[in-house]
């Protein structure tokens, strides 16, 4: 479906449906993508994306349908004829691997910029300290944060946090990094600092997940778009088929709009 | 104040450019001052002046012996009820929030009795617990063999009772308090925290309860001071604390007010001492809150007396640009 026909599938969904009350928000999505790609997830507020986003970590419990990464099913255990609901445990285990980087950064404000970095590896990997410490530092210099190691969240600039939180995720070694629309919420002279992250993570071969409005960004860097609308993926494939001439009214309509 | 004398270049003609800055003037803080100090002058004449507060007996007794078995007394039953009741709420707080029907029940249910009956009924029922429980035996519930058979009356002492009494009480208030900080939380720390794979346990460790500290510690420490003086409460079941201690000594000697006096001006000692103290808890879980940590009480004194007006409308200019 995507690209290249040999590397093996990371992401795998299929059917995933997905209610809040009576109103259903995933109406059956499927979709795959391969080890070191970049999918971005486009589509109008309430389409969708944010809560199928979700559901890859589990953040959001889906009601029909499978998600696996890595192979793996996401959230249940297949027994001899059903599924078993996992406990808090075992889904805490298995989003070890994947990364998330959140709208409104979600740093641990209590902690320093490095004691966020290091906070799961040591805590919850229970990887040795000095290690740890040493692979955070060369993370924060990555994201071009180097100097600001002991400064908290507070102090730092919007930009600045979101690479603090890719770094966080980053220090996990995940097989995967989930973004939610990473730089919403921020002032549009720091987008560009937190999307340079990106592009460089995805050049680097992470495999990425970005729910975004950046028509730019998902034009230049991802391998495959989905445009996603009431809860259905609309229009998938490469960006420039996608993003150059959609073929469904509902894409023309949103990029018309955001391409102004 | 020569520094808002500089003139602009360019100040279009303005005639007033070259002014000095004057601060606002408040002439009824002055009234008030007035005032205040007044009724000041009025309370330190009584205190002089009126032979029954009998301030020789007060500097008599105020470190007599059992004044300070008093005083002791007092602090353990108030540091012993205070740890007992926060880490019984911390449990409580954590059972109310568990998707745990059972245990949410229980939790609503301990802290609807020992919040609903009045603390001095508490006391007097943890006092006369023998009467209800002549013995006290641990052992497998309805069937099995008692392991350990106990006189209640020889395990409840005053003392026991005070503790279970004031202790219990306190862990239904700090159970409310825990779990408001709880809640107060931003659900996203949770999110993020369970997006790097930290287990329940670890998340409320050091994810929420670090920040909650911030909402817990304020009322907390008002507890404790409220605790410091709940606690002469079971003078009524004989303990020997503070008010008890000066009570043993004025039924003896009928000194009754300077007795009171004693009694008060310890309490209000140990209370300012636990006001300094929650001041600096509050500021250490400020950590992180907000850009800079707020003055200590000794630097706004300072920033109040020290400088003059000119350099606080400086400092505070900076601190608003920044």
């Amino acid at each position: 479906m995507i690209g290249h026909a040999s590397a093996k599938v990371m992401v795998q969904a299929t059917g995933v449906r997905k209610s809040f009350g009576a109103l259903e928000v995933l109406k059956g999505i499927n979709l795959s993508l391969s080890n070191g790609q970049v999918m971005c997830l486009l589509g109008q507020s309430g389409s969708g994306k944010s809560t199928f986003l979700r559901c890859i970590n589990h953040l959001e419990r889906i009601d029909h349908g499978r998600i696996r990464v890595d192979g793996e099913l996401i959230g249940y255990k297949e027994g001899n004829g059903y599924l078993q609901e996992m406990h808090e445990h075992e889904i805490a285990r298995q989003r070890i691997h994947i990364g998330m980087v959140f709208q409104h950064f979600n740093l641990f404000p209590h902690m320093t910029v490095l004691q966020n970095v290091i906070e799961g590896p040591i805590g919850v990997k229970r990887e040795r300290r000095q290690d740890v410490t040493e692979r955070a530092h060369a993370i924060l210099k990555r994201v071009g944060l180097a100097e600001k190691v002991n400064a908290y969240p507070r102090q730092l600039s919007g930009g600045q946090q979101q690479r603090v939180a890719i770094a966080r995720a980053l220090a996990m070694r995940p097989k995967l990094i989930l973004f939610d629309e990473p730089t919403s919420a921020l002032d549009p002279e720091l987008v560009s600092d937190v999307l340079d992250v990106m592009r460089d993570l995805a050049e680097s071969g992470m495999t990425m997940i970005v729910v975004t409005h950046e028509i730019a960004f998902a034009r230049e860097v991802a391998d495959h778009v989905v445009f996603m609308g009431g809860g259905e993926i609309i229009e998938q494939g490469k960006p420039a088929d996608v993003l150059g001439s959609p073929s469904h009214p509902q894409t023309q309509a949103f990029l018309a709009k955001v391409l102004v | 104040m020569s520094a808002s004398k500089t003139g602009l270049e360019g100040s279009g003609g303005d005639p007033t450019i070259d002014l000095v800055i004057r601060p606002a003037r408040h002439p009824w803080r002055w009234v008030a001052m007035a005032f205040v100090a007044l009724l000041a002058a009025m309370l330190v004449q009584t205190l002089f002046t009126n032979p029954r507060f009998e301030w020789s007996v007060v500097g008599e007794y105020y470190t007599s012996q059992t004044i300070l078995l008093g005083v002791r007394r007092t602090l353990e039953l108030t540091a012993i009820a205070m740890v007992m009741g926060i880490s019984l709420g911390v449990v409580l707080a954590v059972m109310r929030l568990s998707p745990n029907p059972v245990l949410s029940g229980a939790s609503w249910l301990f802290v609807w009795f020992f919040r609903g009956s009045p603390l001095l009924v508490q006391l007097l029922l943890w006092y006369n617990l023998s009467a209800l429980f002549p013995n006290i035996s641990l052992g497998i519930p309805f069937i099995g063999p008692d392991f350990v058979q106990l006189d209640a009356n020889a395990l409840i002492t005053p003392y026991i009772a005070a503790i279970l009494g004031l202790g219990l009480n306190e862990a239904a208030y700090s159970a409310e308090i825990i779990r408001a900080g709880i809640i107060s939380i931003d659900h996203g720390q949770t999110e993020a925290a369970q997006s790097i794979g930290m287990s329940r346990g670890r998340l409320l460790r050091r994810v929420v309860l670090p920040q909650a500290m911030r909402v817990i510690i304020p009322p907390l420490g008002n507890d404790t001071i409220n605790m410091l003086k709940m606690s002469a409460l079971v003078s009524i079941i004989a303990v020997p604390e503070l008010l008890f201690a000066a009570q043993t000594i004025y039924t003896r000697t009928f000194e009754t007010i300077p007795l009171l006096m004693v009694a008060v001006i310890w309490y209000l000692i140990i209370v300012s001492i636990l006001s300094v103290i929650q001041y600096y808890i509050e500021r250490h879980y400020a950590r992180g809150g907000s850009r800079s940590l707020p003055p200590t009480p000794l630097q706004s004194i300072r920033r109040f007396f020290g400088l003059s007006r000119g350099r606080l409308l400086e400092a505070d200019g900076k601190r608003s640009a920044s």
